[in-house]
């Protein structure tokens, strides 16, 4: 295992080859922002949130899927990328109907956490307003799309670590829609083992538990680490 | 089972155009073919020897045999090609080819196109919106430019391209063809 050295904001910092240079830099307390990323499941670059320069690179890169490189310099905090992302947050704002005051998960949403660390209080783009259903017909859980900024997160954790691939998108672009099975309602879903992993992982208040009033809803987002160490190296870490 | 059928409505009308679908799809079948489809189904998937891999070549078979897909069929492919229905149904909502309800007997295809766009194609699709709701012979979709934009906003009506089409004409369109 070759071991790479590169700096990240001012820091010399080391990985091994093949390591993302977002893993390098959370290990080492550089927070990157991120929605669609999660410990312990795949990358996919969905949310354009954790978008990094590098020098002698013209575009920006999706620092979940660019591996560290040799003598790379990497900026994750630039007035360019502040931009972007801000604007980026705002659009998610825009297409679907974010409304925190009467959200399960006001209070520890990563979206609405994101858009306050990014100082985001008006939106300048125009609102869509779109009619979306919520599902509540599973026992214990409700999915509302209005509140979904289709991350995926809940697609590759029920695909990867529960193995069940009850989630899918349907359709493309401004019309995507996370779905269960062939478009039935959650609670009429065959494979669907009512784990509750996708709730859990869910950034937003669009997976909950039934039962909770406005910004009661809290998730443990460290339960998928230690799943999947356990899983992996056989080892049952705190 | 409403709910997503409406879902896969939006996103026909939303979803990117095929500029030829119509010729491929809607050509009378023999009627040898006909009554074999199942077996044809099922022998494509064989040839691929029922990997998951084959889903869109499957799929491309299934709709060109059936001229569209319907749940069950499309629950029968994910249990044979061993894939999990909801990857079936995403792959199978995501490309436009693909047609989750029976088309009607005439087809219509707004192209929206920048030229036509521009030219007031989105008026023409409200208006057949209105027109063709749920049970009406005309099939409606949209394209995404099909290189006649010198007769812009363009229809394609049942392989015809009719040109410079306004709500009027396109009204006297509909109650030709009923």
């Amino acid at each position: 295992m070759s071991v790479k050295t590169l700096e990240i904001d001012g820091k010399m910092l080391t990985g091994v080859a093949g390591e993302t240079i977002f893993s390098v830099a959370w290990n080492k307390g550089i927070r990157i922002p991120r929605l669609c990323h999660i410990g312990g499941i795949s990358d996919v670059g969905a949310c354009r949130l954790c978008l990094v320069e590098i020098e002698g690179q013209k575009k920006l890169q999706a620092s979940c899927l660019t591996p560290v490189e040799e003598g790379m310099v990497v900026h994750t905090d630039t007035p360019k990328l502040r931009a972007h992302r801000r604007l980026i947050v705002e659009l998610l704002f825009a297409e679907r109907n974010h409304i925190c005051s009467v959200c399960v998960m006001n209070g520890d949403c990563e979206l609405q956490e994101l858009a306050t660390e990014l100082g985001i209080d008006h939106v300048r783009v125009r609102y869509q307003f779109p009619s979306l259903p919520v599902d509540l017909t599973h026992e214990r859980f409700g999915l509302d799309h209005n509140r979904c900024i289709l991350c995926t997160r809940c697609i590759r954790v029920c695909d990867e670590v529960e193995g069940a691939h009850t989630w899918d998108m349907l359709g493309r672009g401004t019309n995507s829609r996370v779905i269960s099975d062939l478009g039935e309602p959650w609670g009429a879903s065959d494979s669907c083992t009512s784990c509750g992993k996708c709730v859990q992982v869910c950034p937003t208040g669009a997976l909950f538990a039934k039962g909770k009033a406005v910004g009661e809803m809290r998730k443990d987002r460290t339960f998928l680490k230690y799943i999947v160490t356990a899983r992996e190296k056989k080892q049952w870490i705190e | 089972m409403e709910e997503w059928r409406f879902a896969i409505q939006i996103a026909a009308f939303s979803g990117r155009g095929d500029p030829t679908p119509i010729a491929e799809t809607e050509k009378p079948l023999p009627a040898a073919v006909k009554d074999n489809r199942d077996k044809l189904l099922e022998r494509a998937m064989s040839r691929h020897q029922y990997s998951g891999d084959a889903l869109i070549e499957v799929l491309h078979t299934a709709q060109e045999l059936y001229g569209f897909l319907s749940p069950e069929r499309l629950k029968t492919i994910a249990r044979k090609l061993r894939l999990p229905p909801s990857r079936v149904l995403g792959v199978a909502s995501f490309y436009h080819f693909f047609s989750l309800e029976p088309k009607g007997e005439h087809t219509m295809v707004v192209c929206l196109g920048t030229a036509c766009y521009v030219a007031g194609a989105l008026g023409l699709v409200e208006v057949l919106q209105r027109r063709c709701g749920a049970g009406s012979k005309v099939s409606v979709q949209t394209a995404r430019c099909i290189g006649s934009c010198g007769l812009a906003p363009a229809v394609i009506a049942d392989g015809k391209i009719l040109a410079r089409v306004t709500k009027a004409s396109l009204g006297a369109e509909l109650d030709r063809i009923g």
